[in-house]
């Protein structure tokens, strides 16, 4: 679409929606959000730049094939479950690794919970970026 | 313990995703997959051992205590199953290397392949309903792309039809489970078997056991609802369809048992009914349409379902040797129907057709080939000493025990059927002179790919005679197997007896 | 509540029904669309519906201090979501293509996998 207006509202938008994207993803840890909502999010930043500026131009503005992308994904998210080979427990368990404070007062940790969620985030993005390219070029 | 629980769909994902970046050489791609499966053989084989000698198995996945979180279980059948899986999945990577062409590697063909395969172990070994709702999709999603991969015309139009009528399952699958949720407010299996029978609603129970009858029973491809699969099965390459009509069908069997064993209660006699007459309809409706066909494939494919009437049969009889026939049958049939595909394949490769009337003279040509074509079929005609015949003579005589003699004369006319397609395959593709051309012979093709196709048909056919001349083992096995299914008190234990660590 | 929600679940299904009647492909996908839809709400409903607070626990705490909704049914609901997106967004690239190579949407015609096949001449 050649639209002079769009164009130049999509630069803001883009960057604003990525940002947002990110911002969900980590807001999903404790509160509605999450890696799902966010890839979405962030595969719709994608697919308003293929609007404005054209498919070729979205492809290169992600620099990597999002069947990659998605399979990236994938892999962080299982990897993500394997952490609990080294505690000892069994599969997919919860891994914290606590920053400050302890189990009672809180206070920040990380946890395979978010590289779960990052993962999904990553797959999702690929995925729907893989469907709407496919679907862009048939 | 619950590492190697998972490991039947961990190694599945871990390979798929390691031939995913190396899609480009084809090389590399198949000895990751051939090695992935190597593995996930050596799991199965650990997984059976412990189960065989310990008794059923249960691991909680992330700690989470049984009924809440996520079970999986191993008891004979599940462990039988993987072991099963584990074979075919190893015997089609190694027939898929020269099978399936360069462009179809690129697209992803291992990836999917080894999806597939995580989709069909994790539904063997979960234990939590919604659990097996997830395999089954992942599954599903992957045996869409494997038959639709490439896009040939014959696999889109096909595809179109497998795609539509599998969808229909899935939802109905998905509104069950939701309604089981609802009576029972569980999802774990084991636990579910406890909740139901307390239930004081037949009305609604009685309804579930229908919904569920119908959303495996598309999966299993049972008598009304089988249509989709003579329209997709010979349409991809013939390495996916050993594998989907090795499998795939035999996973709604899988569910069909699984549930109406552990989840609704014994005394529910109508659903036995329903699965008795479904089942000898689909053997009748199977063996006819096999019998109409002058397509290699199609004949194969329609075979599926005349055997899917079998196992629906064991199940429906519902006594310890039926269900052990069941299972017995099973194991022959996956072996036996796989290996024929793969048959098939070569015979395309040496003639030129799938067509009966437009090949001929691989006998000739190729007498080794045929060798495993004959153990094959004639096994899965029921001929003495193959595996079919036991597997057939224990449903016979369960269904005699249960003076059940319509079923026993339903039974013989569709071996005899079976025969029929048999041996007009053996005549046309085998016997015969080739009608145009001459058939090349084994020694015509390059000296791996030889290897290649004949490996896995070889290793096959060797555990169809095996099975047919030393039965008494698997036989046993399988009234184990039967009996841990008809007196679920072992798998109650391991799933709700076990503490978290 | 579960009445009027449970007529909206017949509802769709009987609209997805009636459009998987349909000869035209995309109306089968669409009617597929709604009757997943409808399983999704039957299992909202199936999981009871309440008027309480959304499962989080405060800081703090190690049991939630008021009555709250049940969460399963919506983790359910969100994972059934998941896969059905995958499943429909695949049916549709997959009806793309089958129109882009077949060049119909129309079941009847699609017959290359099925041939009819040629009429025999009937012997007496």
């Amino acid at each position: 679409m050649n639209s002079l207006i769009l164009q130049t509202a999509t630069r803001v938008l883009v960057a604003l929606i990525l940002v947002f994207s990110i911002y969900m993803l980590l807001r999903g840890h404790n509160y509605p959000g999450g890696g799902f909502i966010a890839g979405l999010i962030a595969a719709s930043a994608f697919a308003l730049f293929a609007i404005a500026w054209g498919m070729e131009s979205a492809q290169s503005a992600l620099r990597i094939p999002p069947g990659n992308l998605a399979a990236s994904g994938v892999l962080i998210a299982a990897l993500s479950g394997m952490l609990a080979l080294f505690s000892g427990d069994a599969p997919f368990s919860g891994q914290w690794l606590r920053l400050t404070g302890d189990k009672t007062t809180g206070g920040i940790s990380i946890s395979n919970v978010l590289i779960f969620d990052i993962g999904v985030y990553l797959a999702v993005l690929g995925a729907v970026l893989t469907l709407i390219f496919a679907l862009e070029e048939a | 313990m619950s590492w190697l629980l998972a490991l039947p769909f961990l190694i599945p994902i871990f390979t798929a995703l390691a031939t995913f970046p190396a899609r480009a050489r084809p090389r590399l791609c198949g000895v990751l997959s051939i090695f992935g499966c190597t593995l996930l053989l050596v799991v199965t084989i650990a997984i059976l051992v412990l189960v065989e000698s310990n008794g059923t198995h249960a691991a909680q996945m992330g700690d989470w205590a049984a009924p809440f979180g996520i079970t999986l279980v191993a008891d004979r059948l599940s462990a039988v199953m993987l072991l099963i899986s584990g074979i075919v999945g190893l015997c089609v990577a190694i027939f898929a290397l020269s099978d399936i062409g360069k462009y179809r590697v690129k697209l992803g063909f291992h990836s999917f392949f080894q999806l597939l395969l995580a989709g069909v172990c994790g539904s063997f070994i979960t234990g939590d309903i919604f659990n097996l709702y997830v395999w089954f999709e992942v599954m599903l999603i992957a045996s869409f792309a494997l038959l639709v991969l490439g896009g040939d015309r014959i696999q889109l139009d096909g595809g179109i039809k497998y795609v539509a009528l599998n969808l229909v399952s899935t939802l109905l699958m998905l509104t069950s489970i939701g309604m089981i949720y609802g009576l029972t407010g569980t999802l774990n299996m084991a636990q579910l078997h406890i909740s139901l029978a307390a239930v004081d609603n037949p009305a609604a129970v009685s309804t579930l056991a229908v919904l569920f009858i119908c959303a495996f029973g598309i999966k299993a491809a049972i008598f009304p609802l089988f249509f989709w699969l003579p329209a997709s099965y010979h349409a991809p390459p013939v390495a996916v369809t050993a594998v989907f009509a090795g499998l795939l069908t035999k996973v709604g069997v899988y569910a069909l048992i699984r549930t109406f064993t552990l989840i609704f209660p014994n005394d529910l006699g109508f659903t036995h009914s329903i699965l008795l007459g479904t089942a000898l309809l689909t053997m009748l409706t199977g063996v006819l349409g096999a019998a109409a066909h002058y397509e290699f494939r199609k004949i194969l494919a329609f075979h599926i379902i005349s055997q899917i009437g079998f196992l629906v049969l064991g199940l429906a009889l519902n006594s310890p040797l039926a269900l052990a026939g069941a299972v017995f049958y099973m194991v022959h049939n996956i072996v036996a129907k796989t290996n024929l595909f793969l048959i098939s394949g070569t015979a395309q490769r040496l003639t030129g057709s799938f067509e009966l009337s437009e090949i001929g003279g691989i006998y000739r040509a190729s007498p080794l080939l045929s060798t495993f074509f004959f153990i094959a079929a004639f096994s899965l005609a029921g001929f003495p000493p193959l595996s079919g015949f036991w597997a057939k003579l224990l449903l016979l005589k369960a269904s005699l025990d249960q003076a059940a003699y319509w079923v026993v004369v339903v039974a013989l006319v569709t071996g005899v059927l079976t025969l029929f397609s048999m041996s007009k395959i053996w005549a046309e593709a085998f016997l015969k002179a080739h009608p145009k051309d001459y058939c090349k012979c084994l020694g015509d093709i390059p000296r791996y790919e030889r290897y290649q196709r004949l490996l896995p048909v070889a290793l096959l056919a060797l555990i169809t005679l095996l099975l047919g001349l030393v039965p008494g083992p698997f036989i046993d096995y399988s009234l184990a197997a039967a009996g841990e299914l008809l007196e679920p008190a072992g798998y109650l234990g391991a799933v709700l007896g076990l503490q978290t660590q | 509540m579960e009445g009027p929600l449970a007529l909206v679940v017949g509802i769709l299904i009987a609209t997805g029904v009636y459009l998987m009647l349909a000869r035209n492909l995309l109306h089968y996908l669409f009617g597929l669309v709604l009757i997943s839809n409808a399983a999704n709400l039957a299992i909202f409903i199936a999981g009871r519906v309440t008027r309480a607070a959304p499962p989080l626990i405060p800081e703090g705490l190690q049991v939630p201090p008021e009555p709250i909704s049940n969460p399963l049914p919506q983790a359910l609901i969100l994972t059934a979501i998941v896969i059905g997106f995958g499943l429909l967004a695949f049916a549709l690239a997959l009806i793309a293509q089958a129109y882009k190579v077949l060049g119909t949407l129309d079941v009847d015609s699609m017959r290359i996998a099925e041939p009819i096949p040629p009429k025999r001449e009937k012997s007496l």
